[in-house]
């Protein structure tokens, strides 16, 4: 253990830096309040849309450039499964052909977390300070649960929320139908994968649904709102940190 | 058969408008889902099982040649025959030469998705051999004019009723005049139809889920005992099989029927585990004159020792399709072609080719539930996104999506202009959503607006913001 508090390269994600600011801003909140110095360097995309349309060189090159900017903390955080399993898994896959380009990848990965799973796995947080007067769903996003095993740690940690109840949805580990290009590739299998997400979720009762990852979060909540329904959709870090008073995920402000 | 996955989107559409295919769909989650999970839940080894059954793939494609040749000369030397096809053509020749050998007209089959990759049952029915299917549901659709949509449940498409009208259309001549729709009934009139096949056969064909190469034996695990009657009835035995099915021991079976039955079905064990070893000898009370074994390669060969030799480790247990949210929503002839699910997305390129089958590696979010219950590890979605590699490569990917991923790389690779370009994206978006929180249509992304709103940017974006703070607080 250093004395000196661990300095945390957030990787807020290109969703979350367009779509979804307080997503980075609640994660920069629970990483401070568990003793983290925060900071976020440039940064753009974790190159995932290019890996997974066959593009190995473009994904590549912003692989470096995400290397690059990170190598100087102590860890990299995303409040993302996705993009952090990209990092994680995926980079040093990508330098199979290039031993510096390998190691320099290797040591990012092992210093690359999810944000829950880093608070709750590695620096140990089993509490925050947070309430939310409501019954929340959680639906399990692919890539952090399959890739990461992020699976308890978001439980353990909503637990703690005061004046949270948890009801669990039926399949929650089945893919929303997101799937990044996938849902724009594949408009009408996406929609029906959505459908049933969102039948799941509405039988749950529940007021709010959760999950890890706001590529599911845009999905799910587009296809609600689009369907009429009038469940709040948020990111679970929104939850965790108490950001709770501004709207949730595709619902007006009240005034602009 | 004629290959279909180009038209992927089409099939698509159609499946998903297709009431009766949606609701047998259903009966995946409860037949095949749960199941499996119960199963695994009760044997606390299963882990352990998948790694021994993934290594002891592994040794066996290291060392295919080896193994290949030691079964040949041991169905040799039980009295079987071994015959070599390098492609669907010649494993058909090989089956025709054998049945005119012994001027064969009926010829039962038990299941075999060898059988359906290379086009037997046409190929034999053009040179006037009848084809019956004896596996129930291989039967029905045979009945149908249909081919398999599952590697296991071939009719998992179909419900009840349509198999009342299939049998209603085609039992007349045996003598069946009203339509039953009792699964038992529908079972005992099937049972019937087929025992007069079974004895009226002159060959019985048969997959071979695995051959083994310290015996020269065949294996096939079915739950009808049909595979049977089809093998020993007969005077002649054919087992269709792959190259990859070889596996050195019975001990190496019996550790794969563990992983098999558990991860297809949920079974501890199939109902029927068939071992077949050369042809009748003196002594024994029934059994072919003929034991014949077609080992097909068909492109196998070329995958080995490149980035999708993984896959030949696949023993088609099928949990892969059980358990991919894509195939249950459309069902395995969408897929268009004879291997549907994950398993077919990687499998079908390799054999039909990557421009007729572009669409199926890519009609995937990488869920990853498919790895997760595949009882040798192959790693399905790696192996898709190598074949979205070579698409790209070859510049098979559409254009319009090339181009989009090409402009968004360009800037991606720019944080400045990336920050730029964000910044007006998230004004714009706004701009659009004006007070609502969300937008309604968005000409540029139809896909998604089509089905869902987007939600729209809060407001500047992170970067933007965090610029900000850090300026506040220095």
């Amino acid at each position: 253990m250093t004395t000196s508090p661990p300095r945390v390269g957030l990787f807020v994600t290109c969703l979350i830096d367009l779509f979804r600011p307080t997503v980075g801003f609640a994660a920069v909140k629970l990483l401070e309040a568990a003793g983290c110095v925060v900071e976020v360097p440039p940064q753009t995309c974790c190159g995932q849309p290019a890996y997974n349309a066959g593009d190995r060189a473009t994904a590549r090159s912003l692989a470096q450039q995400v290397i690059a900017a990170f190598e100087p903390f102590n860890y990299v955080v995303a409040p993302s499964g996705s993009c952090a399993g990209m990092i994680k898994r995926h980079y040093p896959s990508l330098f199979a052909d290039d031993p510096d380009g390998r190691v320099r990848a290797e040591q990012l990965s092992a210093k690359t977390f999810e944000l829950t799973l880093f608070l709750n796995d590695v620096l140990g947080v089993e509490r925050v300070d947070a309430h939310y007067a409501g019954t929340v769903t959680y639906h399990d996003s692919c890539s952090g649960l399959r890739e990461l095993g992020i699976k308890a740690q978001p439980r353990r940690l909503l637990a703690t929320v005061a004046g949270l109840e948890l009801r669990e949805l039926e399949e929650s580990e089945v893919c929303c139908g997101f799937g990044g290009a996938f849902c724009v590739k594949y408009p009408e299998l996406s929609n029906r994968m959505v459908s049933d997400k969102a039948a799941h979720i509405l039988a749950t009762g529940a007021d709010t649904v959760l999950a890890g990852d706001l590529g599911c979060l845009l999905n799910i909540a587009g296809k609600l709102q689009r369907d009429g329904a009038t469940i709040k959709i948020r990111h679970v870090a929104e939850v965790l940190a108490g950001l709770t008073d501004i709207p949730a995920i595709g619902e007006p402000e009240g005034d602009e | 058969m004629q290959a279909t996955s180009q038209a992927f989107q089409r099939n698509v559409s159609a499946a998903l408008q297709n009431p009766a295919l949606q609701k047998a769909l259903k009966n995946i989650k409860i037949g095949f889902v749960r199941k499996r999970a119960a199963a695994v839940a009760k044997l606390p080894e299963f882990e352990l099982l998948r790694d021994a059954g993934c290594e002891l793939k592994n040794h066996v494609l290291d060392h295919l040649d080896f193994y290949l040749e030691r079964f040949e000369a041991k169905v040799i030397e039980s009295g079987g025959q071994v015959h070599w096809a390098r492609d669907a053509a010649e494993a058909n020749q090989i089956v025709l030469e054998i049945c005119r050998s012994v001027n064969a007209r009926l010829v039962t089959k038990g299941k075999s998705m060898i059988s359906e990759e290379i086009g037997l049952n046409e190929f034999l029915e053009a040179h006037g051999i009848r084809p019956v299917e004896t596996d129930l549901g291989e039967y029905i659709i045979q009945l149908r004019h249909e081919h398999p949509s599952h590697i296991i449940a071939p009719a998992v498409h179909l419900n009840r009723d349509q198999i009342a009208d299939a049998f209603q259309a085609h039992h007349a001549p045996y003598g069946f005049t009203e339509r039953r729709e009792e699964p038992r009934a529908l079972l005992d009139e099937a049972r019937q139809v087929l025992r007069q096949q079974f004895l009226r056969a002159d060959v019985g064909i048969t997959g071979a889920n695995f051959c083994v190469a310290e015996t020269g034996t065949t294996v096939i695990v079915t739950n009808e005992g049909n595979g049977d009657l089809t093998q020993i009835l007969p005077r002649v035995h054919i087992a269709l099989s792959s190259i990859e099915k070889v596996v050195p021991t019975l001990e190496d079976v019996s550790l794969l029927l563990r992983l098999l039955a558990r991860s297809a079905t949920g079974q501890e064990l199939s109902v029927y585990t068939t071992f077949s070893t050369g042809p009748r000898r003196r002594d024994d009370l029934d059994g072919p004159e003929q034991f014949h074994v077609v080992l097909l390669d068909n492109s196998r060969s070329g995958m080995l020792g490149g980035e999708f030799q993984d896959m030949l480790r696949c023993i088609r247990c099928a949990a892969c399709l059980n358990h991919c949210p894509v195939y249950g929503a459309i069902g395995g002839h969408a897929y268009g072609w004879v291997y549907p699910g994950p398993m077919g997305s990687v499998l079908t390129p390799q054999l039909i080719g990557i421009e007729v089958a572009a669409q199926l590696p890519n009609a995937s979010t990488f869920c990853g539930r498919c790895e997760e219950v595949c009882p040798v590890h192959i790693p399905l979605p790696k192996m898709m996104r190598h074949w979205r590699e070579r698409e790209f490569a070859r510049h098979l990917t559409p254009a319009a999506a090339r181009f989009g991923l090409g402009l968004w790389a360009f800037v991606a690779q720019r944080p400045k202009l990336y920050r730029l370009a964000t910044n007006l994206g998230a004004w714009l978006l706004r701009r659009l959503a004006a007070s609502k929180g969300r937008i309604r249509s968005l000409p540029l992304a139809k896909g998604w607006t089509a089905w869902r709103d987007l939600p729209a940017p809060q407001g500047r974006t992170f970067q933007q913001q965090w610029a900000a703070r850090r300026e506040n607080r220095l």
